[in-house]
């Protein structure tokens, strides 16, 4: 393909007066524009890029070939859980009969799709030692806030007013981030020098402000890849305190199969499905965050929610929506989040990789995980800072090249990776030390795949000593070279047009 | 190398305070800027403004990550330097020529919280 000539972008492909389709010359628009205010309409023709069709397609096609994803290679991204979607749960979610459904649509004629929701609400249960799911929350930060709200709604109805999340300074930027958007007011919590909640720390601030302390956010293993030993010992305190215990599922994939939230002390906790269940992230799709909680919390998860209503004599069980008023029963919470019931669509995928696992073979997922970080961890600290010494979990941290005599930065071996045809691990995160370089290869991946790319991790460990400007300028094969950063983050320029002007 | 101004106090959280007077002159430290990699952005307070000791007067972005600047010392802001709002990479260039803002002094015996350049190069090195 002539990457030269359809690299360009659209616009610079333009050409005025060049068109892709041809229209009746005497049609008549102003039915179109009718019943539109004036305010509305618009004065000139939108400036759109003109091009025939070919040339549109090429282009695309062309950026297309510039993607990579997980189907192209391996793709390490610490703390994003890249594993594979199988092709399998995108059969299931392009079903006819599931894509056509309508929210709105009666129960009955539904019946199937309930039950999967159902069966996945369960799931999620039986997987984090939880007693129910909403499925409601339309992605991980979604479903942070839901679980917060969820916190605020318990302490309300006992009439306490409770203000603080406590989290530690190791966390995830979006837990901070929710807390602020629910209202509430954050306090960090320090961490020891092996990167674990400073126990010591989080007791003195409970006895300065116990009763003020709504929960504690944590994720186990946390942010740098590293079990939290004192779990038990956090969770209890916290609930001395009278404050709850909220699980980020962030990397709840180190975890699957081996031990539970739940049997942690968690009250509280969001799934990511495009994390540990395999839907696609980001682009790929839309996101899907469940939120789940301990017996006794129920009652303030959002409404709608799907419930099974027992089998009568000999017939089968089905199954209903709760829109808030009485079908189970009980009067269900007044909190909403998002529209109906979120993306269907992900949760069929995520109840497809669950079944196909089946109970005996997800319980190798979180070991796996762990085994293949805990390998690249022990065959790189020879050439890679390693700060934390010791077993990690599913992602390892590195603290940039140990030898930074050469100049070489985390950023420049990232840049370099992409020359020989690897996704970037994810750099300068965490925050605690300078050169961060966050290693997750998921349980998905060969032993050849992980030597190769580890063999490549010592090669540009080798090219910084013997050619440290081959790294620092790279990447070389790649269709755009270095980008300038700094540049790009001072003076963004969103619009095309906007370029043309000046 | 980063290096470490005599003569400055500085906070466990990197910022430095030059102390001329009644007034204190705010900025990130060298080895801030260093660890911060190239700055994009600095958000600053208002003239008038109030600033306590150990709570965050503003932040500074880098490509790498934004970070909250913590007021080292208590008063109200008298000037901030207009210069970073157009070339924050200044801070990159000369972390100590270039003060971020001007403080009235509230509490002089805030003082005593900080450390030298000695100490502070010492709590970098750990």
């Amino acid at each position: 393909m002539n990457r030269t000539l359809y690299g360009n972008l659209i616009f610079e492909l333009s050409k005025k007066g060049r068109r892709g389709y041809s229209l009746p010359t005497d049609y008549d628009r102003s039915h179109t524009t009718a019943e539109l205010p004036e305010a509305l309409l618009r004065k000139e023709p939108a400036r759109l890029p003109e091009c025939d069709e070919l040339t549109v397609v090429r282009h695309y096609t062309n950026l297309s070939h510039n993607n990579f994803g997980v189907n192209d290679g391996f793709y390490p991204l610490g703390s994003c859980t890249m594993k594979y979607n199988p092709v399998i749960n995108e059969e299931i979610a392009g079903l006819k009969a599931f894509a056509g459904l309508h929210p709105l649509q009666p129960a009955e004629t539904c019946q199937g799709a309930l039950e999967v929701y159902y069966n996945l609400q369960e799931s999620l249960a039986e997987l984090a030692g939880l007693s129910q799911f909403t499925l409601n929350p339309c992605a991980g930060a979604h479903g942070e806030l839901t679980g917060l709200i969820v916190i605020r709604a318990y302490h309300e109805s006992r009439n306490e007013v409770r203000t603080k999340v406590l989290i530690p300074d190791s966390a995830h930027g979006t837990n901070p981030a929710s807390a602020a958007v629910c209202g509430l007011e954050v306090v960090e919590v320090k961490s020891l020098a092996n990167g674990t909640v400073d126990t010591d720390h989080l007791r003195q601030l409970l006895s300065e402000m116990g009763g003020e302390v709504a929960a504690m956010m944590m994720t186990n293993p946390n942010t740098l890849g590293i079990f939290e030993t004192n779990v038990l010992e956090i969770t209890e305190m916290v609930h001395k305190a009278g404050g709850l215990m909220y699980y980020d599922g962030a990397n709840l994939n180190a975890l699957l199969g081996e031990c539970r939230p739940g049997d942690m002390g968690f009250d509280v906790m969001h799934i990511n499905l495009h994390k540990t269940f395999s839907t696609p992230h980001g682009g790929g799709g839309p996101g899907s965050g469940p939120v789940g909680v301990r017996k006794g919390l129920e009652q303030f998860l959002p409404m709608p929610r799907v419930v099974q209503i027992p089998a009568e004599e000999e017939g089968l069980e089905s199954f209903a929506v709760d829109w808030g008023t009485s079908v189970s029963g009980e009067r269900g919470s007044e909190i909403a989040v998002g529209n109906f019931f979120g993306n269907f669509g992900v949760m069929l995928k995520a109840y497809a990789y669950i079944l196909s696992l089946g109970r005996e073979n997800i319980r190798e997922v979180g070991p796996l995980a762990v085994l293949n970080a805990n390998y690249i961890k022990e065959r790189l600290k020879d050439d890679y800072l390693l700060p934390i010494e010791g077993l990690c979990k599913h992602e390892v941290v590195f603290d940039g090249l140990r030898d930074k005599s050469t100049g070489v930065t985390t950023m420049d071996v990232a840049k370099r990776l992409l020359d020989y045809g690897y996704h970037a691990p994810t750099i300068y995160f965490p925050l605690l030390f300078h050169e961060s370089l966050m290693i997750e290869p998921t349980e998905n991946e060969s032993k050849e795949t992980i030597d190769a790319f580890i063999d490549v991790m010592h090669r540009i460990a080798q090219e910084a000593k013997t050619d440290p400007e081959l790294v620092k300028t790279a990447p070389h094969n790649t269709p755009i070279g270095r980008v300038d950063d700094v540049l790009a983050a001072k003076q963004a320029i969103t619009t095309f047009w906007k370029v043309m002007k000046e | 190398m980063a290096l470490f101004e005599e003569g400055l106090l500085y906070s466990e959280s990197h910022e430095y305070v030059r102390v001329e007077g009644e007034y204190g002159y705010i900025g990130i430290s060298d080895y801030a800027q260093h660890a911060l990699g190239n700055v994009v952005y600095v958000d600053m307070p208002e003239v008038d403004d109030e600033v306590t000791a150990g709570e965050e007067f503003g932040a500074v972005e880098s490509v790498k990550a934004a970070s909250d600047l913590i007021a080292p010392m208590s008063g109200t802001v008298v000037e901030v330097n207009e210069a970073l709002e157009d070339k924050p990479e200044l801070l990159n260039e000369d972390a100590f020529g270039n003060w971020i803002i001007k403080v009235q002094l509230s509490d002089p015996s805030e003082l005593d919280a900080l450390m030298d350049a000695k100490a502070y190069e010492a709590h970098c090195a750990e």
